[in-house]
């Protein structure tokens, strides 16, 4: 814990975003995590992909469930609305909140414990239901906030802090997501901002479910040798297959990426993902050979990272659903409420 | 770039942007904590090692310090560094039981001093507690030089400047006054002294050698030599309408004493626009706030006489025309003026003379006819012959005269022992943590926004009415309560060891100030621009660490804007970051090894 806050004195000539903001306008209450926390560095990325992306802070709603994770929320862009659901549950409230507002954007931060074990079916029905949300995991491979018990995300062999072994195989949140049809599904680590960054702006802009598994150590529970998710294992073993730059629709693309190693995939906004293959053999675009590949680089202990298939096109959760074009507090009232004879009808179907 | 080699004496000396750039070297931020803990009378000792004379400063130094305050960089305003060490000094209890010992033995060697002014005092004080005798050789009736002759009392009193001296001089100074030296040569020859130190000043003002000088004589003054009057009261009194030539502090001082002896309408002349004047902000501010007019683009012409009495000045007035960085590509006259004055007071500089130096004994002087100083040991072309002060370089201020005296007191005491003079102890700094617990800092980190606090003044209708009335009050304790936090505490040095940081990015991300980036190696102007702040000033150091173990990348530090709030060691979870105070030892001749001579026991 950090007793005095942040002061508010800043660098003199920070940028400035569209809106007038810096990186600073951005920030949130004071983290209350343990000091070397990947997940304060996931805060820090969050933080200047929103400024990056010039988002109206009162247009972000940030959700979680609960875990030092789901703690993240409070730490950046203070002027935005947030939601802390109970232990697994934040993609329910998500859905709900989609639904009744679909011009806000929706940032949903969960753990591997909130998301992998008590919310596991939660999450598959956010993606199912293709909710217009980013969804990001702070996968440290341990229930954090009740001291570092292994989650579901702990792969066999990794050893806890007093030395226990874990014999269960893990649930991989990024094969899952792909088997569940996800059109966005990345893959990261705290400790490389370059990378983090342009994912979560490209999420936040695509439409539909966009999952993001962070790699993100515990400081405290899981960065010892014999962990499989701490800082220094992680660095030996991530290996960047696609890079995603992310370029806003009024940017030109710069012609700095030789001819065929670049890929540009435009949004539904007109922006572009311009991913560049660093795994040559790789097709981010080929769900089933990716899902392949994937596996066969889990299992030589290689964490495959970057912005692992992308999809754009997909109908999300509104498109499916056919429901208003604009938020609901815009719909009159008259269309929003059946009255009692409309009602009268309505349940006259059902009889 | 290489990793920064952080045990240079002159890296973490830099950071504490005031310390390096006073003279002296003083400690501020040291002294502005324990003045935080009203521990007045430590803060004025931390003070005086190294200038010697904190009430004095405290009140009239020129503060190189604060214009290089790291404050003026992070907002606008700097620490009022000048105006906390006044309050030290009001402060302070009695403090003489704490002043280094005189042994009664003394060492056998005897320095002459020429001069009563601060370098001298300076040297005397430096020699006094290793055995030296010490003798004062000074013109005038009082000691002090132009701190007691030239800064009027209403800003620096005559009990400030009395007290600091007596303190020297109650060390057993020999102090001689109404003793003007006519000649160096018998001095050295006749008076036994194994140094000499001349600390005699630049005593003469400029002249301005116009149509009128000297039939209108009477009543136009050199400023140095009327101030000097005014001190000695040989003059009470002026005419109500005055001119000032010239826009230095010299000039400053005598259109605020004017007003004290009569003057009532007081112009000061300047040739050139105002931001080319020469005196500092602060003293035209408080001329102006004396209702002093300052008159730009108006360069004299002759002085105009009637009837054997001066009537005032006739001026041209000017017109520059200035380029793109502010500098002057052309000036033209575009008219006269004449301006109406009982007295004209010239204040355009000052000048070394030494009349009672031979030319033909060994010291040589420049082409200036200024004699040829060494510019680290302050030793003359004539071994065992020291200058010092104003006397060596020309007109500075009274740090300057500080440090150049403790420079050389070591050569001094280096020549009477036989050694050579070059061999000076080398500056050093050490460390000290400053953590007390997890989160506990022995010192205040969090940083505080106020805005500098503004000493009150005597108002203008009760300063006038004596001459040594001081204008300024001093901070008053809620002031001083405030000001104390502004300062950042830049001698808590960031100090870091590569080999524990495991590139969790905490420290970069909490940095208030963004200056910490982990990042590839690089060369330097290239790195500057690959920051997460761009490191645009060049005058701030980069720290580049050593490779870091996972990655290879290296830790950069920008010291231009760091704020010392210690949240970089605080979110460290392996300690890689921690405050340590840096204590920079910057040698004076007490530091030099021990004397290895015989000790004479003297009356
Ligand atoms: C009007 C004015 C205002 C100033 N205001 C400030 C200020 O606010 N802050 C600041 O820091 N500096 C100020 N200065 C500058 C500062 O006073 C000098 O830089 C400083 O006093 C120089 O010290 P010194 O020891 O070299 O010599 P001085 O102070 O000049 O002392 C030299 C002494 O030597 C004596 N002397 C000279 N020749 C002989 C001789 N042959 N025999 C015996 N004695 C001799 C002189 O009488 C004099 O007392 C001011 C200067 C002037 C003129
Ligand atoms: C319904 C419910 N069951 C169990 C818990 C206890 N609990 C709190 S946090 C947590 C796991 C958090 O793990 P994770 O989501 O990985 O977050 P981390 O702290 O590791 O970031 C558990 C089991 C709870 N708060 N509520
Ligand atoms: S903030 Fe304090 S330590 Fe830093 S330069 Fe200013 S006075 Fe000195
Ligand atoms: S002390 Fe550390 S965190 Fe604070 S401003 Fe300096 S580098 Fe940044
Ligand atoms: S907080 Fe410490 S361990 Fe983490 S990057 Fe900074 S110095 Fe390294
Ligand atoms: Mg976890």
């Amino acid at each position: 814990m950090t007793f005095i806050p942040k002061p508010k004195v800043r660098h003199p000539s920070l940028p400035k975003n569209d809106l007038g903001f810096t990186r600073r306008d951005y920030e949130g209450a004071l983290t209350t995590l343990c000091a070397g926390c990947g997940h304060d560095s996931i805060t820090a990325a969050l933080i200047e992909a929103c400024w990056g992306l010039s988002l109206e802070p009162q247009n972000v709603v940030k959700l979680s469930g609960i875990g030092c994770s789901s703690k993240t929320t409070a730490y950046f862009v203070s002027g935005g609305h947030g939601f802390n659901a109970v232990h697994g549950r934040m993609p329910s409230i998500a859905t709900g909140a989609n639904a009744a507002n679909r011009e806000l954007h929706y940032i949903g931060i969960s753990g591997d414990g909130d998301t992998l074990s008590i919310g596991l079916g939660q999450f598959c029905h956010a993606i199912r239901r293709n909710v217009n949300m980013l969804y990001l995991i702070e996968n440290n491979g341990v229930y954090g906030l009740t001291k570092g018990q292994f989650s579901a995300s702990a792969d066999i062999g990794t050893r806890a802090k007093k030395g226990d072994v874990n014999q269960q195989a893990p649930i991989d949140p990024v094969q899952l997501a792909m088997t569940l049809g996800a059109g966005f599904v990345a893959r990261s680590f705290s400790g490389d901002k370059e990378q983090l960054v342009p994912l979560i702006k490209a999420g936040l802009r695509h439409q539909g479910f966009a999952l993001i598994d962070v790699l993100s150590p515990c400081v405290t529970f899981n960065d010892h040798e014999g962990s499989t998710k701490s800082y220094a294992y992680t660095r030996e073993h991530y290996e960047p297959a696609v890079q995603a730059d992310f370029i806003p629709f009024e940017r030109e693309i710069k012609a700095d990426y030789a001819e065929g190693e670049a890929l540009p995939i435009v949004l539904h906004d007109g922006s572009r993902i311009v991913l560049r293959k660093i795994d040559q053999g790789y097709d981010p675009t080929d769900r089933i050979a990716a899902a392949a590949h994937i596996q066969e680089r889990l299992k030589a202990n290689e964490f495959l990272t970057g912005l692992l298939y992308v999809e754009p096109g997909q109908r999300e959760f509104h498109e499916v659903n056919g429901t208003p074009a604009g938020p609901l507090n815009r719909v009159p009232y008259e269309k929003l409420s059946p009255g009692s004879k409309g009602l009268e009808k309505i349940i006259s179907r059902y009889r | 770039m290489k990793p920064t080699d952080t045990r240079h004496p002159d890296y973490y000396h830099k950071v504490v942007d005031c310390q390096w750039a006073c003279p002296a070297h003083t400690d501020v931020p040291e002294y502005i904590r324990l003045i935080a803990q009203g521990r007045f009378t430590d803060a004025y000792m931390v003070n005086r090692e190294a200038n010697v004379f904190p009430g004095i400063l405290g009140r009239v130094c020129d503060r190189p310090c604060e214009p290089a305050c790291r404050r003026t960089r992070v907002e606008q305003k700097p620490v009022a560094i000048c105006r906390l060490k006044r309050v030290a000094a009001d402060h302070k209890d009695e403090f003489r039981a704490r002043l280094p010992k005189i042994p009664k033995l003394r060492n056998g060697r005897k320095v002459v001093c020429v001069g009563a002014g601060p370098a001298s005092f300076t040297v005397a004080n430096d020699l006094m507690p290793l055995g030296y005798e010490v003798t004062i050789l000074e013109q005038l009736a009082e000691p002090g030089g132009l701190m007691r002759s030239n800064i009027p009392s209403f800003r620096l009193p005559q009990s400030v400047l009395d007290e600091e001296l007596g303190v020297i001089v109650g060390m057993g100074v020999d102090l001689r006054l109404n003793s003007p030296v006519r000649s160096l040569r018998e001095l050295l020859e006749k008076g036994g002294f194994d140094a000499v130190f001349v600390g005699s000043g630049a005593p003469k003002g400029k002249e301005l050698k116009l149509p009128g000088r000297a039939e209108g004589g009477a009543n136009i003054h050199i400023g140095i030599t009327w101030l000097e009057s005014v001190a000695f009261e040989h003059v009470k009194a002026i005419g109500g309408r005055v001119l000032i030539i010239g826009v230095g502090n010299t000039a400053m001082d005598c259109c605020r004493t004017s007003l004290r002896l009569g003057a009532t309408d007081v112009k000061v002349m300047a040739r050139k626009p105002r931001q080319f004047f020469k005196a500092s902000d602060w003293e035209l501010e408080d001329a102006e706030e004396e209702r002093v007019e300052i008159v730009v683009n108006r360069s004299p012409k002759a002085f105009v006489v009637e009837g054997g009495r001066l009537r005032g000045m006739m001026f041209d007035v000017m017109e520059y025309d200035l380029d793109a960085r502010g500098r002057i590509t052309a000036e033209r006259m575009t008219g006269e003026e004449f301006l109406p004055a009982d007295d004209v007071i010239l204040a355009i500089g000052q000048e070394n003379a030494f009349p009672w130096i031979e030319r033909d004994f060994g010291i040589e002087f420049d082409k200036w006819d200024v004699p040829k100083v060494d510019p680290v040991t302050y030793e003359s072309t004539r071994p065992g012959v020291f200058f010092g002060g104003d006397s060596a370089f020309g007109p500075k201020n009274i740090i300057w005269a500080v440090e150049h005296g403790h420079q050389a007191a070591i050569s001094i005491h280096q020549h009477c022992q036989g050694e050579p003079v070059t061999a000076r102890l080398a500056p050093g700094v050490t460390l000290q943590s400053r953590k007390m617990g997890m989160h506990e800092w022995s010192y205040s980190n969090d940083y505080n926004p106020a805005e500098r606090r503004l000493v009150p003044h005597v108002s203008l209708k009760e300063r006038f009415k004596k001459l040594n009335i001081e204008v300024e009050l001093g901070f008053t304790p809620d002031q001083t309560a405030d000001e104390v936090q502004r300062c950042l505490n830049c001698d808590v040095q960031t100090v870091f060891e590569a080999k524990l940081c495991i590139e969790c990015d905490a420290c970069v991300d909490v940095c208030p100030t963004d200056c910490l980036t982990i990042t590839h190696g690089g060369e330097e102007a290239d790195l500057r621009t690959r920051l997460k702040a761009p490191a645009k000033n060049l005058a701030q150091a980069l720290f580049v660490s050593e490779p870091l173990r996972q990655t290879g990348r290296v830790m950069v530090k920008d010291e231009d804007l760091c704020v010392h709030c210690g949240l970089c060691a605080e979110r460290c979870p392996t300690a890689a970051w921690d405050m340590q105070k840096s204590f920079v030892h910057w040698p004076h001749a007490e530091d030099q090894p021990a004397p290895c001579h015989p000790q004479v026991k003297t009356a």
